[in-house]
C-alpha cells in the first residue's frame, strides 16, 4: 500500500492543472516509475497524485507541416523507439530511450517525466539537449516554450512550476534533417542501470562525406545537468576525416565537463569516459552518416 | 539405476511457473496485522532514551514495542546444529531489539498496526536519543584502534571472536622454512610473491524476502510461518529468544523463493514471534524490504589477507602463508565458523613442499552482520590460493594449468575429517582446458599491445560435502503408502528452489521402487509433523538426506515385501520368501527374473482395509551420517578486456564439476548456470560499500548494489566428471555452493593474462581497472 492522499485521473491537461492548483500538497503522475519509488522511500509519502496517464492528447509523435517533430510528453519509450518517425529521423533517440531501465519500465515510462525529473542521469536528456528540443508547458496562467539549454536548473531541478503540465516536446527540422547520431550509455551493467555516464552525438557530414559540417554532443552525469560541450563541437567543425582529431576532441569534451568525485564514480573515472566516449561516440555517428574514419573500435 | 541420472521435469514445476505455489507472505491471514521495525542511524552507540508517544498516536497503530521492553535474554542466530557441549555452542549475543547499537540499520524498536502505512508513519515518529561511540566497519580498523569500545563484553574482552592457525605442522614457521629453503636451493633459485588479496561485502540477493507470520494457536503454541532454510533449528532458536519451551514453538515452511544461506540464520522470526504475543497472540505479518534485506540481515564476510608464498625456479610450490582478517559485522551469528572453513581450504587446495600457514582472525564490527552465504568462506579462500598461484606463474614464467597439475592437492588429500573418495579434480581440469582451448590461445594470446586485448585463465576449488565430522549431520524419514500404491515422502530437509524435492523424489523412488509419479513429497516442512533435519546448508542435502531416504526406502521396501507374503490369497506369491521379493514400477517383483507378482495398489488396498492382516505400512529411518567426501571442479574463462572502458568482455566460460553421481542431470546443470552467474557478480561488479566514518550503506537496494542481469550473462558452458562417490547415497557429493566458487578468479587471472596486472581486490570493477592501466600508464 503507497502512502497517497488522494489519485486523481486528470480527464484532460486543464483538469489536471486545477486540481495541482486546488491541492497544494500535491504533484503530477504519469508513468509512475520515478513517483511511486519516491512514495515508496517516503520522500513525497503522504502526497496526493494528480494522474495525467490516461489523457489522450499528450501522448503520440507526428510531424507538423514544416517537418519538426512533436514528441507527445505522455509517450512511453517503449512507443518512441517503435515510432517510424522516430526510426527515420531520429533513430539515435530511440536508441536512447531503449537503454531505460528494463522492458517493464520503457512500457510505463514516459519522455514527459524523463525530462520533468530534472536528473542528469535520464536516458533521453542527453540526446534531447543535443537535439536542442523546445519543451512546452501549460499552467494556470497558459502555455510558454522552453528550450532545454533553460530547462535544467540544478540536479533534479527544473523551471517546471509544480502546477505546470509538460505537453510535448517540439524537435526542429534544422536540428535533425542531415545528422547522424548515436548515444553511448556507461553503465556498470547492461541492462536495469542508471547511467555512470551518458554521450549523445549528432554529427552532420559535407556532401562528399570526408568533412565534418557540424557536431553536437551532449552528456548525462558529466555535470549536474545534461550540458552540451561546445568547445568540442566548435573544434571539430571543418576537420577533415583524414586528419588526427579524436584525441583532442575527447580532451576538449572533457574541458567542458565539470565530473565529481562521488562513491558511484571517481573523477579520474569519469574523466576517462568522458574523453574515450566523446571519442567512440563521434567515430561511431560519422560511421553511420556515411563517413570513413580509422579508430581500434 | 532406474530413476537416478534423469532429467526428471521439477516437482514443483507447474505450481511455480503457474504461480500456484503459495509463499509465506500468500498465505498469512487478511486480518494479519502488519509489523516494521526501526532501525539506528548510528552504526555504533547506546539508545538512551526513546519517545513513542505520538507514534502511539497514529491511527491503526496496535502497539510500540522497544528495546527498553525485551526480554533480557541473548540468543544465538546461526543455523547450525545446536550442541549439548557448551563449548560448541554458537555465540548469543543479541537481543530480539537492542539497546546497544552495533552497526547502522540495528533493531531498536517495531511498530505493529493494522496496515503498513501506519506502520510507516508511526516510525517516523518516534524520537531517538543516542550516545555514539567511534565506528569501525572492517577488521583491521577495529583491530588497530586498541581503545574501541568492546562490542560485547560479555563475550569477550576485545573484539576477537576468534583466532586461530592451521599449521601443516605444529612448528611450521614462514619465515624459518624460507631461510632454509635459501640455503638449500640458493636464492636465485627461488621466487617468491608477497601481497595482499581483499573480498568484497556481498548480499546474497534471493528473490523472496525474509518474511513471516506469527500467531500464538488456541492452545498456547507459539506459530510463526517463515521462508527460512532451517524450520527445525528455527523452532529451538525462537523458543531461546521467547525464554519458553521448545515445544511450544511451531514452525512452518512453506515454499521459498531462494536463501544462499542467508535463511540459514534466524532473521526476524524470533521477533515476529514475541510481537505477536504482545499482541494477543493475533498474527502479525512481518516482511522486511529489500532495503533492510541487504543491509541487516546478513552478508558474505568481506576477507582481507596477507599473503606470501615461495616456489622454486623450475616449478614446485613451497610453502605459502595466508593472515586473514574477516570482519563478521556486529553480531557473532555464525562466529568463526566460516573464517575457519576458509582458512581450511587454502591450506588444503595445493600440496606444499614445506608447509602452509593458514592464520584467521573474526573481528565484530560496527558493519552488517556477516554470516553463511553460499560456499561458505570457499570463494574467499579461493581468491586467496588461486590469484597467488597466477601470480607465481607469471613471476616464475610457468603455466599455469601445468603448475596446477603438478602441484595441485592429490587424490590423498585428507582434513578435518574430508578426503576424497572419488577424485576428479585433474580430469576436470583437463576437460576444461581442451574445451577453452587453452594451449592455442595461451600461445596466441601472447605479446599484445593496444588498448583491446585477449586473455585466458583458470581457477580450481575443492568443497566439503555437508558438515561432518565437525557438525552433526542428521536427517530423519518418514515413508508413508497410501491406499492406491502411491506413498508420501516426508522430510525435515528443504527446497529453497535449489530443486531439492525433486532429487529426493528420484532417490525415493530409486530405493522404494515406486515410480517418482506416485511419491508425493510434502514440499512444506511443520516442526510439529516433519521429522528432524538440519535445513538446506552446506550443501548437504542430497548427500545426508538423501542417505537418509535410501535407507528408509530400503525399510519401507522390506515391509512392503513382508506384507505380500502375507497375502496367502495371491498364487503368484506361493512359495515365495522375503529374499526373493524386490518392488520395481510400483509392483512386487520376483528379484532375480522380475516377474511382476502383485501390483502396489492390490497390496496396499488389501493392507488399508484386511480383516485379517490389517496394516498401515510405513517406516522412518533416522540416518547419522560421519563421512565427509570432496567435490572438486574448475572454470576455465576467455574474456576481452577494453581496456579505455575498463570492460571484461567474457567470451567463453566453462566450468568442470567432479560432483559424483548426477541425480537430475538437468537440475545440476542449472545449478551450475546459477552458481556461475554469482560468481560473475562477486567477481565484477557486487560490494556492498559503506560509509568508513559513520557505518551507512550507501548502495542497500538493486539499483546501486549490481547484481548481473541476464543481458550481462554470458552462455555458461557446463561439464561433469561422473565417477560413483562409494560415501553418497546413490554415489553424489556436493554440488549446491560450489558452482559459485571459481568463476571470479578465473575472470581476475584471465585478465591478468591479457593485461599483465594482476587486481587482488575484488569485484574487479572498471573503475578499479581504469586506476590500474592509467596508474601503469597503459591508457
Amino acid at each position: 500500500m503507497f502512502d497517497i492522499s488522494f489519485l486523481y485521473e486528470a480527464k484532460d491537461v486543464k483538469d489536471a492543472i486545477k486540481k495541482l492548483t486546488e491541492n497544494e500538497n500535491s504533484e503530477i503522475v504519469s508513468g509512475g516509475t520515478d513517483v511511486l519509488i519516491r512514495v515508496r522511500e517516503g520522500k513525497d509519502a503522504g502526497m496526493g497524485l494528480v494522474s495525467i496517464h490516461n489523457i489522450d492528447e499528450l501522448k503520440g509523435i507526428k510531424q507538423d507541416s514544416n517537418g519538426n517533430i512533436i514528441i507527445g510528453a505522455g509517450t512511453c519509450f517503449y512507443n518512441i523507439n517503435h515510432n517510424e518517425i522516430i526510426q527515420k529521423h531520429i533513430p539515435s533517440l530511440g536508441e536512447a530511450v531503449n537503454t531505460v531501465g528494463g522492458p517493464q519500465i520503457r512500457q510505463t515510462g514516459t519522455i514527459g517525466g524523463n525530462i520533468c525529473n530534472g536528473a542528469t542521469s535520464a536516458d533521453s536528456a542527453s540526446t534531447m539537449t543535443a537535439l536542442e528540443a523546445d519543451i512546452v508547458l501549460e499552467g494556470p496562467n497558459g502555455e510558454r516554450i522552453v528550450n532545454i539549454k533553460d530547462f535544467y536548473t540544478g540536479p533534479g531541478k527544473t523551471v517546471r512550476d509544480r502546477c505546470e503540465v509538460c505537453k510535448c516536446f517540439v524537435i526542429k527540422k534544422e536540428n535533425f534533417e542531415n545528422y547522424f547520431g548515436y548515444y553511448f550509455k556507461y553503465g556498470k551493467r547492461k541492462s536495469l542501470e542508471i547511467a555512470t555516464l551518458g554521450c549523445s552525438v549528432l554529427v552532420k557530414l559535407n556532401s562528399s562525406k570526408d568533412t565534418i559540417d557540424d557536431v553536437k554532443i551532449a552528456y548525462g552525469v558529466a555535470a549536474p545537468t545534461p550540458s552540451r560541450a561546445p568547445s568540442a563541437e566548435a573544434f571539430a567543425k571543418g576537420k577533415k576525416l583524414t586528419e588526427n582529431f579524436l584525441e583532442e576532441f575527447g580532451e576538449k569534451a572533457l574541458s567542458d565537463m565539470k565530473p565529481r568525485d562521488s562513491w558511484r564514480a571517481s573523477k579520474e573515472f569519469r574523466e576517462q569516459l568522458i574523453k574515450e566516449m566523446a571519442k567512440r561516440s563521434l567515430v561511431n555517428s560519422i560511421r553511420r552518416a556515411g563517413g570513413k574514419i580509422e579508430y581500434y573500435v | 539405476m532406474d530413476y537416478i541420472g534423469k532429467s526428471n521435469l521439477r516437482v514443483d514445476a507447474y505450481a511455480k511457473v503457474t504461480g500456484n505455489a503459495k509463499y509465506s507472505a500468500d498465505l498469512a491471514p487478511r486480518d494479519a496485522y502488519i509489523a516494521k521495525v526501526l532501525h539506528s542511524t548510528i552504526a555504533n552507540g547506546e539508545v538512551v532514551s526513546m519517545d513513542v508517544s505520538e507514534a502511539k498516536k497514529v491511527p491503526g497503530v496496535i502497539g510500540v514495542f522497544t528495546c527498553f521492553d525485551v526480554p533480557d535474554v541473548e540468543f544465538p542466530t546461526a543455523g547450525h546444529p545446536w550442541s549439548v557441549e557448551e563449548s560448541h555452542q554458537d555465540i548469543a549475543d543479541r537481543k530480539l531489539l537492542n539497546k546497544r547499537v552495533r552497526l547502522y540499520g540495528d533493531d531498536i524498536a517495531a511498530v505493529v498496526a493494522e496496515d503498513n502505512v501506519a506502520c510507516d508513519r508511526a516510525l517516523k515518529l518516534i524520537k531517538v536519543e543516542y550516545k555514539e561511540y567511534p565506528v569501525h566497519t572492517d577488521a583491521r580498523s577495529m583491530l588497530n584502534d586498541k581503545d574501541a569500545p568492546v562490542l560485547h563484553p560479555n563475550w569477550r574482552k576485545d573484539n576477537i571472536i576468534a583466532h586461530t592457525a592451521f599449521n601443516s605442522s605444529e612448528y611450521f614457521n614462514y619465515d624459518e622454512v624460507k631461510k632454509n629453503a635459501i640455503t638449500k636451493y640458493g636464492e636465485e633459485n627461488l621466487i617468491e610473491v608477497v601481497k595482499n588479496v581483499k573480498t568484497p561485502r556481498i548480499s546474497h540477493s534471493h528473490i523472496e524476502l525474509p518474511v513471516s507470520y506469527a500467531y500464538v494457536d488456541a492452545n498456547g503454541k507459539v506459530t510463526v510461518v517463515a521462508s527460512t532454510q532451517i524450520p527445525h533449528i528455527g523452532r529451538r532458536v525462537i523458543a531461546q529468544a521467547l525464554n519458553i519451551p521448545w515445544g511450544k514453538v511451531r514452525v512452518i515452511k512453506p515454499y521459498i523463493g531462494g536463501g544462499f544461506g542467508n535463511k540459514q540464520d534466524m532473521l526476524y522470526e524470533p521477533l515476529n514471534a514475541w510481537l505477536s504475543v504482545k499482541c494477543g497472540g493475533h498474527p502479525v505479518l512481518l516482511e522486511i524490504s529489500r532495503e533492510e534485506t541487504i543491509v541487516c540481515t546478513r552478508t558474505r564476510h568481506p576477507m582481507d589477507g596477507d599473503l606470501r608464498a615461495l616456489a622454486t625456479k623450475d616449478g614446485r610450490l613451497l610453502c605459502r602463508e595466508l593472515i586473514n582478517y574477516s570482519t563478521n559485522g556486529g553480531y557473532a551469528a555464525h562466529g568463526h565458523s566460516i573464517t575457519a572453513k576458509c582458512a581450511g581450504i587454502f591450506k588444503n587446495l595445493y600440496r606444499d613442499e614445506l608447509g602452509v600457514r593458514s592464520e584467521a582472525y573474526t573481528v565484530w564490527t560496527n558493519a552488517p552482520t556477516s554470516a553463511a552465504m553460499r560456499a561458505y568462506g570457499v570463494p574467499q579462500a579461493v581468491s586467496f590460493a588461486e590469484t597467488l598461484t597466477d601470480d607465481i606463474c607469471v613471476k616464475g614464467g610457468f603455466d599455469p594449468y601445468k603448475f596446477r597439475m603438478d602441484n595441485i592437492c592429490d587424490e590423498n588429500t585428507s582434513a578435518g575429517g574430508a578426503m576424497f573418495y572419488t577424485y576428479g579434480l585433474k580430469k576436470c581440469m583437463e576437460i576444461g582446458a581442451e574445451k577453452i582451448g587453452w594451449t592455442k590461445k595461451r600461445e596466441e594470446y601472447k605479446n599484445q599491445t593496444g588498448p583491446i586485448r585477449r586473455g585466458i585463465g583458470m581457477c580450481c576449488f575443492i568443497y566439503q560435502t555437508a558438515v561432518a565430522p565437525i557438525a552433526l549431520e542428521t536427517s530423519t524419514v518418514r515413508m508413508i503408502l497410501n491406499q492406491d500404491g502411491s506413498m508420501q515422502l516426508s522430510i525435515g530437509a528443504t527446497e529453497i528452489g535449489q530443486g531439492a524435492d525433486t532429487a529426493f523424489t528420484q532417490i525415493c523412488a530409486e530405493s522404494t521402487g515406486i515410480s517418482p509419479d506416485k511419491v508425493f513429497i510434502m514440499s512444506s516442512q511443520d516442526t510439529d509433523v516433519t521429522p528432524f533435519d538440519t535445513g538446506a546448508y552446506g550443501s548437504r542435502q542430497t548427500y545426508v538426506t538423501g542417505n537418509s531416504i535410501k535407507e528408509c526406502g530400503i525399510l519401507f521396501k522390506k515391509k512392503i515385501c513382508e506384507y505380500a507374503l502375507t497375502m496367502e490369497e495371491e498364487k503368484s506369491l506361493a512359495g515365495k520368501k522375503i529374499d526373493d521379493l524386490d518392488v520395481f514400477e510400483n509392483y512386487v517383483v520376483d528379484k532375480n527374473t522380475k516377474e511382476k507378482l502383485v501390483s502396489l495398489e492390490k497390496l496396499s488396498t488389501t493392507a488399508f482395509y484386511s480383516f485379517k492382516h490389517n496394516q498401515h505400512i510405513t517406516a522412518e529411518k533416522t540416518t547419522d551420517i560421519t563421512t565427509n567426501t570432496f567435490a572438486s571442479g574448475c572454470t576455465f574463462v576467455d574474456v576481452e578486456v577494453d581496456m579505455p572502458l575498463g570492460i571484461i568482455n567474457i567470451k567463453d566460460i566453462i566450468s568442470v564439476h567432479d560432483s559424483g553421481t548426477l541425480i537430475n542431470p538437468a537440475l545440476a546443470t542449472a545449478q551450475v548456470h546459477g552458481g556461475m552467474s554469482m560468481s560473475l557478480g562477486y567477481g565484477m561488479s557486487e560490494e556492498l560499500i559503506l560509509d568508513p566514518k559513520t557505518g551507512k550503506p550507501y548502495n542497500d537496494n538493486l539499483l546501486e548494489y549490481k547484481i548481473p542481469t541476464a543481458m550481462d550473462s554470458p552462455d555458461f558452458k557446463v561439464e561433469f566428471v561422473v565417477m560413483k562417490d562409494p560415501t553418497g547415497g546413490y554415489g553424489n557429493k556436493a554440488l549446491g555452493e560450489p558452482p559459485t566458487v571459481a568463476p571470479a578468479v578465473a575472470i581476475r587471472n584471465a585478465v591478468l593474462n591479457a593485461t599483465g596486472i594482476g587486481f587482488n581486490e575484488f569485484p574487479l570493477t572498471a573503475q578499479r581497472l581504469v586506476h590500474e592501466f592509467k596508474e601503469k600508464g597503459m591508457i
